[in-house]
């Protein structure tokens, strides 16, 4: 007999959603097949079982949420080949901290559970006393992580002192003077106490995406010193050289955005000025090997990031088919994990929307992000004559930990000469 | 070998850590020079509690009217409520020896010295049927307790006629129609609470400027308000210069705010304080480590001598019997190699004069101190139901939380049956909860104890009944 145990599809999932069941108990799985479908904050995956057995039992019915990782879902009987299900190779490619590796990296047989703690079985009931939940959570300590010294191992508040600040937020717990700050938490006072009376707005559930959204940008802005750097481009020659490859790609079902094409530029500035391309880390900076840029994609709901993987290496067109595949998918939220974790920089363009310019919030653990303005008509000065043109604004948030100021600007003005001269793009390509 | 282990003194303290030794398995044997059970059970916790439920009896007769009832005649025989409390004390007792036996513990009456032994002391006892035994055991553990702190110098030493200790005011012949406390502690207290309850005319002199000083200053302010009710009188903050005895009892001179004052009593009860047992048995030669009369032990009652422990009083405040007990148990489970969780579980503390005080945990003050910046709440039961019907609509409950982790820090109450309700906040303290676990917690209707509700509820802004 062997428990099918939550998969963990992401190093940071610790909930999820079980979507839909494909088999009932008294069915026959073989491996390979899929068993059912779980989703999280960012997508739905399948579940594939590993090996052949009888399910015996479902434990967590279908539509059940917030079923936490490892919890036990269905039961299968076996030879004692039957392993638990193993989620489809979401690989901890970039991810922000040595999170145990999911079931991928497992042997089948091997549940996921976190390393640090074998004593307890994957799916057990974590014992913690309330005030060690909170500073657990105050303090960002996985509990998982932490041997109880309390009765039957329980964990209680003294075994959070010194336990090592968790994998979500590594970097104030390097930096003592922002510990004091991050640990207190935030005390939000409720809408009555500011004055706005129950009755007179609907509350919407805050769902997975929005809590993930409002701890990471919440975390990012307040951990990380981050500073903008603007910059006005001229895109004629990028609109025109955007008309010619799309004429030259009538017929293919692919077109270029203006946004592919920046993405393009930006892959091509990292390698330029590969100084942008990294992330701060408590044991040193991260020099990324590749552009991998991640592009926001607004969503229902909220937002994500879908990654360009490489994309120095890829033509226009492979980056205009992937943009558009993704971004279909981040809206049915049928992305894989490896496809919306890592990245080693962002892009975020709220152009058609008019917005002439903004900055926006990092995305850890990446060292720049940025913001896309809207393309327009406007007035440039040409030696001392007045001429228009079509103009767009960026600006580039960057880690002040890891890009300076300097390295900032030197990674704007490499893009600048590529988006203002595309072709260049073609001589100066990885 | 003899044992695996010898308690010396059966006490809350020693006879627990025996029979807990005896669950364990080891073969255990107890050592008692006077009584089993020790003074708790004969001459301090339970015999006063006795004492002071008829105390609270007679004094509520005073008050039947309120209730809607008469009385035709009151009175009390002093000699027939003492034999009361005696009799209930030699009930325990006995309750004691049953255990020692139950457990096959091997009591031997006699006092204990140590001398260097192998691993462990050796035990020598002077029998008190005559003559003596010399035991070897793999562990001792001194469980000796403590007694009442005197001052010979300011004639604070008592006689067991004119000057008591807690001893002597157990069990007087006759009740003394004056009466002077010195100390404010919760001994002497619960005597000053107890002798009014009788019509004694009662002062009581307290050293620090409030009295229960290691109460929350609030709780001792309402405590002193509440006793003055009572007709108890104070003298806060006194210090005692002298005490003389005459013919018509005792004369204490005092110091208060500069000014010197003497009162007049047929008797005066010494509360100042504990002192350990810790005289001939032998510790100097060992080696023992002892600091004002306290042995010097670790997180498990280890004293540095190999196999030599001490749990309880003679180990250091908080002297209270439940402290002891607590501490043994702790202390054998590390000997049997149970690795006990090293988390230091809070001690409630309890006064049971009228009305009742109990605590546990931090001050305000003390969190202050602390910085842990305290959010404290209150609930008075004069606006709770079951107190308003029961007609104990005096004092209030105090929550303090601290301010960063809302963890539960501290709980002090004054009023009827709050010594029975201190333990909800104890086991929340114990568990590690917080002001959610509190506030999610369902308190039963109509009990006093929703009081303790609304107090952890006003510390966050929710209380609901004020």
């Amino acid at each position: 007999m062997t428990d099918i145990l939550m998969p963990a599809l992401s190093p940071t999932m610790e909930e999820g959603t079980l979507a839909k069941w494909h088999v009932k108990a008294g069915d026959t799985v073989k491996s390979g097949d899929v068993i059912a479908e779980i989703e999280t904050d960012k997508a739905t995956m399948e579940v594939e079982a590993v090996d052949e057995g009888v399910v015996t039992e479902i434990l967590v019915a279908e539509g059940a949420e917030g079923v936490k990782v490892n919890t036990p879902i269905a039961r299968l009987a076996g030879d004692d080949a039957v392993a638990p299900p193993k989620a489809e190779a979401p690989k901890a490619a970039a991810a922000p901290a040595p999170a145990p590796a999911p079931a991928a990296a497992a042997p089948p047989a091997a549940r996921p559970a976190p390393v640090e703690a074998p004593a307890r079985p994957a799916g057990a009931r974590l014992f913690a006393s309330p005030l060690a939940r909170r500073l657990a959570q105050q303090k960002g300590v996985d509990l998982s992580a932490v041997k109880g010294s309390g009765p039957h191992g329980r964990i209680v508040a003294a075994d959070i002192d010194g336990a090592p600040a968790g994998q979500a937020r590594p970097a104030p717990a390097a930096s003592p003077a922002s510990a004091p700050a991050a640990a207190a938490p935030r005390q939000v006072q409720s809408l009555e106490q500011m004055g706005i009376p129950a009755g007179s707005y609907d509350l919407i559930p805050l769902d997975g995406m929005r809590k993930t959204v409002a701890r990471r940008m919440t975390d990012s802005f307040r951990d990380i010193p981050h500073f903008p750097l603007t910059m006005d481009l001229e895109i004629d020659n990028l609109l025109a050289a955007r008309g010619k490859i799309n004429d030259a790609l009538s017929g293919s079902g692919v077109r270029a955005s203006v946004n592919d094409l920046v993405m393009k530029a930006a892959a091509i500035a990292l390698k330029r000025v590969p100084e942008a391309n990294a992330s701060y880390t408590p044991e040193g900076l991260a020099m990324h090997h590749h552009a991998d840029i991640a592009m926001a994609v607004a969503v229902p709901g909220g937002l994500i990031t879908p990654i360009i993987r490489q994309a120095e290496l890829k033509s226009i067109s492979q980056i205009a088919t992937e943009a558009k595949d993704l971004a279909e998918r981040a809206r049915t939220k049928k992305l894989k994990p490896e496809e919306f974790q890592g990245g080693t920089f962002s892009v975020s363009n709220l152009g058609m929307f008019g917005i002439k310019s903004f900055g926006s919030i990092l995305n850890e653990p990446q060292g720049c992000i940025l913001s896309v303005g809207a393309g327009e008509k406007r007035p440039v000065v040409r030696g001392d004559r007045l001429e228009i043109a079509n103009v767009m604004s960026v600006t580039l948030t960057c880690d002040h930990r890891v890009v300076d100021g300097a390295t900032g600007a030197k990674w704007l003005q490499a893009f600048k000469l590529l988006v203002e001269d595309p072709i260049k793009m073609l001589v100066l390509g990885a | 070998m003899d044992f695996d282990v010898i308690v010396i003194g059966a006490g809350p303290g020693g006879y627990v850590t025996a029979i807990r030794a005896s669950q364990l398995g080891l073969k255990a044997a107890i050592v008692e020079r006077e009584a089993l059970g020790g003074i708790c059970l004969n001459w301090g916790c339970i015999p006063t509690k006795a004492l002071l439920k008829s105390g609270e009896v007679y004094e509520q007769l005073d008050h039947l009217a309120d209730y809607g009832l008469s009385v035709e005649k009151r009175g009390f025989d002093f000699s027939k409520v003492i034999e009361r409390s005696r009799k209930v004390a030699t009930q325990l007792s006995g309750g004691v020896a049953f255990l020692m036996k139950k457990h096959k513990i091997e009591v031997i009456e006699g006092a204990a010295k140590l001398e260097k032994g192998q691993g462990a002391p050796k035990v020598v006892v002077a029998l008190k049927a005559g003559g003596s035994r010399t035991l070897q055991a793999k562990h001792v553990i001194l469980a000796t307790g403590a007694r009442a702190r005197t001052f010979p110098d300011t004639g604070l030493e008592p006689d067991g006629e004119r000057v008591w200790t807690y001893r002597e005011a157990l069990a007087p012949k006759t009740a003394p129609k004056s009466l002077i406390v010195i100390g404010s502690g919760a001994i002497g207290i619960e005597f000053a609470s107890f002798y009014r309850a009788l019509g004694a005319d009662v002062t009581v002199i307290e050293m620090l400027p409030r009295i229960l000083p290691v109460e929350d200053e609030e709780v001792s302010k309402a405590a002193h308000k509440a006793f003055e009710k009572r007709g108890i009188k104070f003298r806060v903050p006194a210090n005692v210069k002298k005490l003389t005895k005459s013919k018509a009892g005792v004369s204490v001179e005092i110091e208060v705010g500069g000014k010197a004052e003497t009162i007049e009593a047929e008797v005066a009860i010494v509360a100042v304080g504990i002192v350990g047992n810790v005289e001939n048995l032998g510790l100097e030669a060992l080696g023992v480590k002892v600091d004002r009369t306290h042995v010097v032990t670790d997180d498990h009652g280890g004293t540095g001598i190999p196999g030599l422990y001490a749990i309880g009083d003679v180990a250091g405040p908080p002297w209270l019997a439940h402290k002891a007990s607590h501490e043994g148990v702790h202390c054998i489970e590390h000997i049997a190699g149970l690795k006990p969780p090293g988390v230091k579980s809070p001690i409630p503390g309890c006064t049971y004069a009228h009305p009742q005080i109990a605590s546990v945990g931090l001050t305000e003050a003390q969190a202050k101190e602390q910085g842990r910046e305290p959010k404290v709440g209150r609930f008075p039961f004069k606006v709770n139901g079951k107190a308003i019907a029961s007609g104990e609509t005096e004092g209030f409950v105090k929550t303090v939380f601290d301010g960063k982790t809302g963890a539960l820090i501290g709980a002090h109450m004054i009023g009827a049956e709050v010594t029975e309700m201190i333990q909800g906040y104890v086991l929340a303290m114990t568990l590690e909860a917080t002001e959610a676990e509190l506030h999610a917690t369902v308190f039963p209707h109509p009990t006093m104890s929703e009081a303790m509700h609304e107090a952890s509820l006003d510390a966050y802004g929710q209380v609901i009944h004020i």
